[in-house]
C-alpha cells in the first residue's frame, strides 16, 4: 500500500459513513422491513425444562380468523422426509457432537424453557400470539437437571439413547504437566456465571419464498450468512444457490447473534409452505430465553512455580455447562477455556481438561471474548493468590512470567480433538503492562492498597491479557468500477454494528487512490459473492481488509491491461494515477477511468491464512468497596491493547471501551438465574441488569499499533474483544486486594454486593 | 380476538397525520408499522430499555408504553424529525464526531432522550446527562462517547434557548 497519495485514509479518525443513515433514523432492520403480503409468525415455547411431549392440540388455534398456519414438529416431519432437521455444527464439527445437535422444533421431548414447540403464523404479530394460547400441550413433566453437578451424576439423561450428559472432553497440553513437581503449588476452585450479549436489537427475520422460481429470500442475516445459507438449504433440502441471506442493518451481534438457529429453520419453512412472506420479531423475553447463553463454567485450576515466581506449570478441569444442546459454535468456548488459559505468560508445561456438560438449560454459544474472558478470570485469580502466598508484588509476579518479545512467536497448549495448535504473532508484552501501569499511577497509588478511607477499602488489580482474532480459512472480495467512477466494494465480512462499512471504504480508497466518497461497500449477503465467511473471531478487517487489497491489486492490473489496448503501449508502461486514471510512463497520454476501462469492469481478490493474530495487553482496575452493603465502586479502569496497525483510531477505541464495559457488566451485573426446576428468573431488562450511563464513567483504552501482524498485508490484528477479556480477573484482583485485611478472596462471579457482602460477612466469623 | 379500531389524529414531525388505529396498539407500534416510521425502535415493549423513546409535547416518553390514542391532538417528534434539512442537527452531528453510535438501534431513542433534556436545560452537566440517559440502554458504546456528545451539544441549545 502506499500511504503517500492524498487519498490515504487508513490509519485517520475518519467519521463513520453508516452515521449518516442510522443518526437520522434512516437505518434498516429487519423489523423494519416490510412486504405485501407479509405475515407474522410467532413462537410457542416449552414452559418447562424437560419433559415428553404428549400431545399438541392446534384445532382450535388453526380455525381462530386470521390464522394461516400452525406449524409442529409433526407438520414438519412430514415435509422433510419423516425426521426433523437439526442444528448442524458449524465450528469444529466433531462427529461425537452431532447426536447432540438441537432439533429446529422440538420432537417428542423438551430440554429447556424456550425451547419451541410450535410456529403460529397469522395476520398480525398479535393474531400470531393470540393464535398461541389457544394450542394445548400436554407435556408430561421430567426431572430436570439445572447445574452442572447434578448432570454429571448421569440418573436423568438429556439423550436417554446416549448414556452420559457429557458431550466431549477437550484437552490441552503441553510438556510433561503431570511430573512437574514445584516447590509452590495452590489448586483452587473458581467459577464464572451464565450471561450473554444481549443485543440492544430483538433478533428477527423476514422470509421470502419465489414459488415460481422455487427460491428463498432470508432477510435479517448477521455474523455468518453464508454459513446459515448451507445450513439452511440442507435443512429445507434446497440448492445452495436458491437460497439467499440478506444482511439488514444489524442492531449488535458479539457472537450471539446470525449463527442458525431453530427459528432460522422455522420462519423460512412457514414461508415456503404458505407461499406468502413471513416476519418474525422476537420480544426481549424471547431473547433472554432463546438466544444463546455464554459463559457459564467451574474450573478447579492449579500452580505451580518456583519460590521465586517462576511459572512451572498450569493444571486445571472445567467444567462447561452447555445447556440442552450443542449449538453451531458451542464447542468454542470450551476449547479456548484449556487452550489459552496461559494467556501472555510464559508456561513450559500445561494440562488442562475442559468436559461439555449438558443441562436442562438454554444452549449456549460464543460471546465476545468467548473462553478467553473466563480463563482470564481462572489465571489472573489464582496469580494473585500465588503471589501473596509467595510474598511477591502482583506486579513483579506477572513481570517475571509475562512473554517477551525475543520468544515470539511462542507455542500455546495443544488442543484435543481435534488437534489443534497455535501460537502467538508478535509484540513486547512488558510494553503494554509498563505503559497501563503508568497510566493508572500503580506506584503512588498502591499505597492505597487494602486502607479503609472514609468507610470504604480501596484497593488496585492488574492483568495482563492476548486476544486472538482473524480466523480463517479465507475472505473474499469483489470490486466493480461504476458508469460514474465509482467503485463498488462486495465483501465477504459481515456488518454487526462494528463500522465494517466506514473500515472497509477507507481501505479501497487508500489502496485504489480514490476518494472515500466514490467508494461504495457491499457487505455480507450472499447475493454479492460466491463465498463469504462473515465476522466472528475479530476476523472482519484482518480477513476482509486483506482480501480488499488483494482485489485492489487485481482491479489495478486490469486497468493497466486496458489501458495498454487503448494507448496502444505495453502494460508495463502503463501507470495509474489518481482517480484510477491511467497514463504512459514517458510522459504519454493519460486516460480517465472511464476513458480507459469497459464498463462494468470488476477484479476479484481472495485472502487465505491459517495464521491467527494475537494482540496483546494489561489492564488494570482501581475499586472502592463498602463493606456494609457490598457495593463496589470503579473509580478508574485503564486498558492498553496493541492491536497491531489501527485503520480507524475513532472505531477502534469504540470498540475497545464497548468491550469494556460489556465485560464490566459481566464481572459486577449480569446473571442469567435458574431455580432448580429449570426456570430462567431473569428473563427480562427489570432483572437481567445491563450496566446503564451511570455505571462505569471511569473508563480509558489506550491503543497501540507498536507491532503489527505479520501474517497480514494490513498488518492488522483483531481488536474487538481485547476489552472484555481482562475485565472480570482484573476487577476481582482489586477486589481482593481492597479486603486483603478481611481475607476475603472472590472466587465467583458477578461480584455483585450481595455476594461480596456475604464474603466479608464469613471472613469475619 | 378482534379489537375496535378508531381514527386518530395528531401531529407528527411538523405535518398532521391520520391514522386508524386498534385500541390497543401502542405509539410505538403505529409509528413503525402504520405510518412507517421506522427510525423509533423497539427493544423491551416494558419500558426499560429507552430504544423507543419519541418526544410527545416536549416531553420525551416510551412510544412501547404508550397506546397510539393516547396522543390524539398532540405534537409527536421521532428521530426523523429532527432534522427538518438533509444536514444533521448539531446534537446528530456531535454523535457522529465522538462515535457515540456503533450499531445505531439505541441512537433515535438517545437523540430523542438527550434532545429534550438540552431544550430544558442546556447548561445540564455530565454528571446530569448520564442520570438522563441512564433510562437508555447501549450495549455497544459503553456511553462515554454518547456523554461526550451530549455534552458538547450544549452549546447549540444555549443559542437557541437565547434567540427564542
Ligand atoms: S422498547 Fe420501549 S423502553 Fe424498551
Ligand atoms: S449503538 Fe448499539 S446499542 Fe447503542
Amino acid at each position: 500500500m502506499n500511504p503517500k497519495h492524498p487519498f490515504a485514509a487508513v490509519g485517520a479518525p475518519v467519521e463513520r459513513v453508516e452515521d449518516l443513515r442510522l443518526l437520522r433514523g434512516r437505518g434498516k432492520y429487519v423489523d423494519d422491513l416490510h412486504c405485501e403480503g407479509m405475515l407474522h409468525a410467532a413462537i410457542l415455547r416449552s414452559p418447562v425444562a424437560h419433559g415428553r411431549i404428549r400431545a399438541i392440540d392446534c384445532a382450535a388455534a388453526r380455525a381462530m380468523p386470521g390464522v394461516r398456519g400452525i406449524f409442529t414438529a409433526e407438520d414438519i416431519a412430514q415435509t422433510s422426509k419423516g425426521s426433523i432437521p437439526t442444528i448442524p455444527l458449524r465450528a469444529a464439527p466433531l462427529p461425537e457432537l452431532v447426536r447432540f445437535e438441537q432439533p429446529v422444533i422440538a420432537h417428542r421431548k423438551v430440554r429447556y424453557v424456550g425451547e419451541p414447540i410450535a410456529l403460529a403464523v397469522a395476520d398480525s404479530a398479535a393474531l400470531a400470539e393470540d393464535a398461541l394460547e389457544a394450542i394445548g400441550l400436554d407435556i408430561e413433566p421430567l426431572p430436570a437437571v439445572a447445574g452442572w453437578r447434578a448432570s454429571a451424576r448421569n440418573d436423568v439423561l438429556l439423550f436417554e439413547e446416549c448414556a452420559s450428559n457429557q458431550p466431549i472432553t477437550y484437552t490441552a497440553s503441553k510438556g510433561d504437566a503431570a511430573s512437574v513437581n514445584a516447590a509452590y503449588v495452590r489448586r483452587e476452585r473458581l467459577r464464572v456465571q451464565r450471561h450473554t450479549a444481549c443485543c440492544m436489537e430483538p433478533r428477527g427475520l423476514l422470509a421470502l419464498w419465489d414459488g415460481a422460481q422455487a427460491k428463498l429470500e432470508v432477510s435479517g442475516a448477521a455474523k455468518v450468512p453464508f454459513a446459515v445459507r448451507r445450513a439452511l438449504a440442507q435443512c429445507l433440502d434446497l440448492p445452495e444457490d436458491c437460497v439467499d441471506m440478506i444482511e439488514a442493518d444489524t442492531g449488535g451481534s458479539f457472537g450471539v447473534r446470525g449463527e442458525f438457529y431453530p427459528e432460522d429453520y422455522l420462519v423460512p419453512f412457514a414461508a415456503r409452505k404458505l407461499n406468502r412472506p413471513v416476519k418474525w420479531t422476537e420480544d426481549r423475553r424471547e431473547n433472554l430465553l432463546a438466544s444463546d447463553h455464554a459463559r457459564e463454567v467451574d474450573m478447579e485450576v492449579e500452580i505451580a512455580c518456583e519460590k521465586d515466581g517462576t511459572i512451572l506449570a498450569l493444571r486445571g478441569r472445567a467444567w462447561v455447562d452447555m445447556g440442552a444442546y450443542v449449538r453451531a459454535n458451542a464447542s468454542v468456548q470450551p476449547c479456548n477455556i484449556a487452550q489459552y488459559l496461559s494467556g501472555p505468560y510464559r508456561v513450559p508445561n500445561i494440562h488442562v481438561q475442559s468436559t461439555m456438560v449438558l443441562t436442562n438449560k438454554t444452549p449456549v454459544g460464543t460471546y465476545r471474548a468467548p473462553g478467553r474472558f473466563e480463563a482470564d478470570f481462572f489465571r489472573e485469580r489464582l496469580f494473585d493468590m500465588a503471589a501473596r502466598d509467595l510474598a511477591i508484588d502482583p506486579v513483579e509476579f506477572r513481570r517475571r512470567n509475562l512473554l517477551c518479545k525475543e520468544e515470539m512467536p511462542y507455542p500455546f497448549a495443544t488442543l484435543r480433538p481435534p488437534e489443534r495448535k497455535g501460537e502467538t504473532d508478535s509484540g513486547d508484552y512488558r510494553i503494554a503492562l509498563e505503559r497501563c501501569l503508568a497510566e493508572i499511577g500503580w506506584a503512588e497509588k498502591s499505597r492505597l492498597q487494602g486502607r479503609l478511607i472514609e468507610g470504604r477499602y480501596h484497593g488496585l488489580g492488574i492483568g495482563c491479557f492476548i486476544e486472538g482474532g482473524g480466523a480463517g480459512p479465507r475472505e473474499n472480495a469483489r470490486l466493480v468500477v461504476e458508469p460514474d467512477g465509482s467503485v463498488s466494494v462486495y465483501v465477504g465480512s459481515a456488518n454487526l454494528g462494528q463500522g465494517l462499512e466506514t473500515v472497509c471504504t477507507q481501505i479501497a480508497a487508500e489502496a485504489l487512490a480514490l476518494p472515500m466518497e466514490r467508494i461504495r461497500v457491499f457487505h455480507g449477503s450472499t447475493a454479492h459473492l460466491k463465498e463469504g465467511f462473515g465476522s466472528f473471531h475479530s476476523r472482519s478487517v484482518v480477513m476482509g481488509g486483506s482480501a480488499i487489497l488483494a482485489a485492489a491489486e487485481n482491479l489495478r492490473g486490469a486497468i493497466r491491461a486496458a489501458a495498454a489496448r487503448r494507448l496502444g503501449c505495453a502494460v508495463s508502461d502503463v501507470v495509474i494515477g489518481e482517480g484510477l486514471s491511467a497514463s504512459q510512463a514517458a510522459g504519454g497520454k493519460t486516460l480517465a477511468l472511464s476513458e480507459s476501462v469497459p464498463q462494468g469492469l470488476s477484479a476479484e481478490g481472495t485472502f487465505a491464512s491459517h495464521h491467527h493474530t494475537t494482540a496483546y495487553g494489561a489492564a488494570a482496575a482501581h475499586v472502592a468497596v463498602d463493606a456494609r452493603t457490598g457495593r463496589i465502586e470503579l473509580l478508574d479502569y485503564v486498558m492498553v491493547e496493541d492491536i497491531g496497525r489501527i485503520i480507524n483510531p475513532l472505531t477502534a477505541r469504540g470498540q475497545a471501551i464497548g468491550a469494556i464495559v460489556q465485560g464490566l457488566g459481566g464481572t459486577l451485573l449480569e446473571n442469567l438465574v435458574y431455580d432448580e426446576e429449570g426456570q430462567l428468573l431473569t428473563a427480562s431488562l427489570v432483572d437481567y441488569l445491563l450496566p446503564s450511563a451511570t455505571d462505569f464513567p471511569h473508563i480509558r483504552a489506550i491503543l497501540l499499533e507498536d507491532s503489527p501482524s505479520p501474517h497480514n498485508p494490513l498488518g492488522a490484528k483483531g481488536g474487538g474483544e481485547g476489552g472484555t477479556v481482562a475485565v472480570g480477573g482484573v476487577v476481582a484482583n482489586a477486589v481482593a486486594a481492597a479486603l486483603v485485611t478481611l481475607g476475603v478472596e472472590p472466587r465467583e462471579l458477578p461480584l455483585a454486593p450481595q455476594r461480596i457482602w456475604h464474603l466479608i460477612d464469613a471472613a469475619r466469623r | 380476538m378482534q379489537s375496535q379500531t378508531m381514527l386518530i389524529r395528531f401531529e407528527l414531525n411538523g405535518k398532521p397525520v391520520e391514522v386508524e388505529v386498534s385500541a390497543r396498539t401502542t405509539l410505538a407500534d403505529c409509528l413503525r408499522h402504520q405510518l412507517m416510521q421506522t427510525g423509533t425502535h423497539v427493544g423491551c415493549e416494558h419500558g426499560v430499555c429507552g430504544a423507543c423513546t419519541v418526544i410527545v409535547a416536549g416531553e420525551a416518553v416510551r412510544s412501547c408504553l404508550m397506546l397510539a390514542v393516547q396522543v390524539e391532538g398532540q405534537a409527536v417528534t421521532t428521530v426523523e424529525g429532527l432534522s427538518r434539512e438533509e444536514a444533521l442537527t448539531p446534537l446528530q452531528a456531535a454523535f457522529r464526531k465522538h462515535h457515540a453510535l456503533q450499531c445505531g438501534f439505541c441512537t433515535p431513542g438517545m437523540l430523542a432522550t438527550a434532545h429534550a433534556l438540552l431544550t430544558e436545560d442546556p447548561e445540564a452537566d455530565r454528571a446530569r446527562i448520564r442520570e438522563v440517559l441512564s433510562g437508555n440502554l447501549c450495549r455497544c458504546t459503553g456511553y462515554i462517547p454518547i456523554v461526550e456528545a451530549v455534552f458538547e451539544a450544549r452549546a447549540a441549545y444555549v443559542d437557541k434557548s437565547a434567540k427564542a
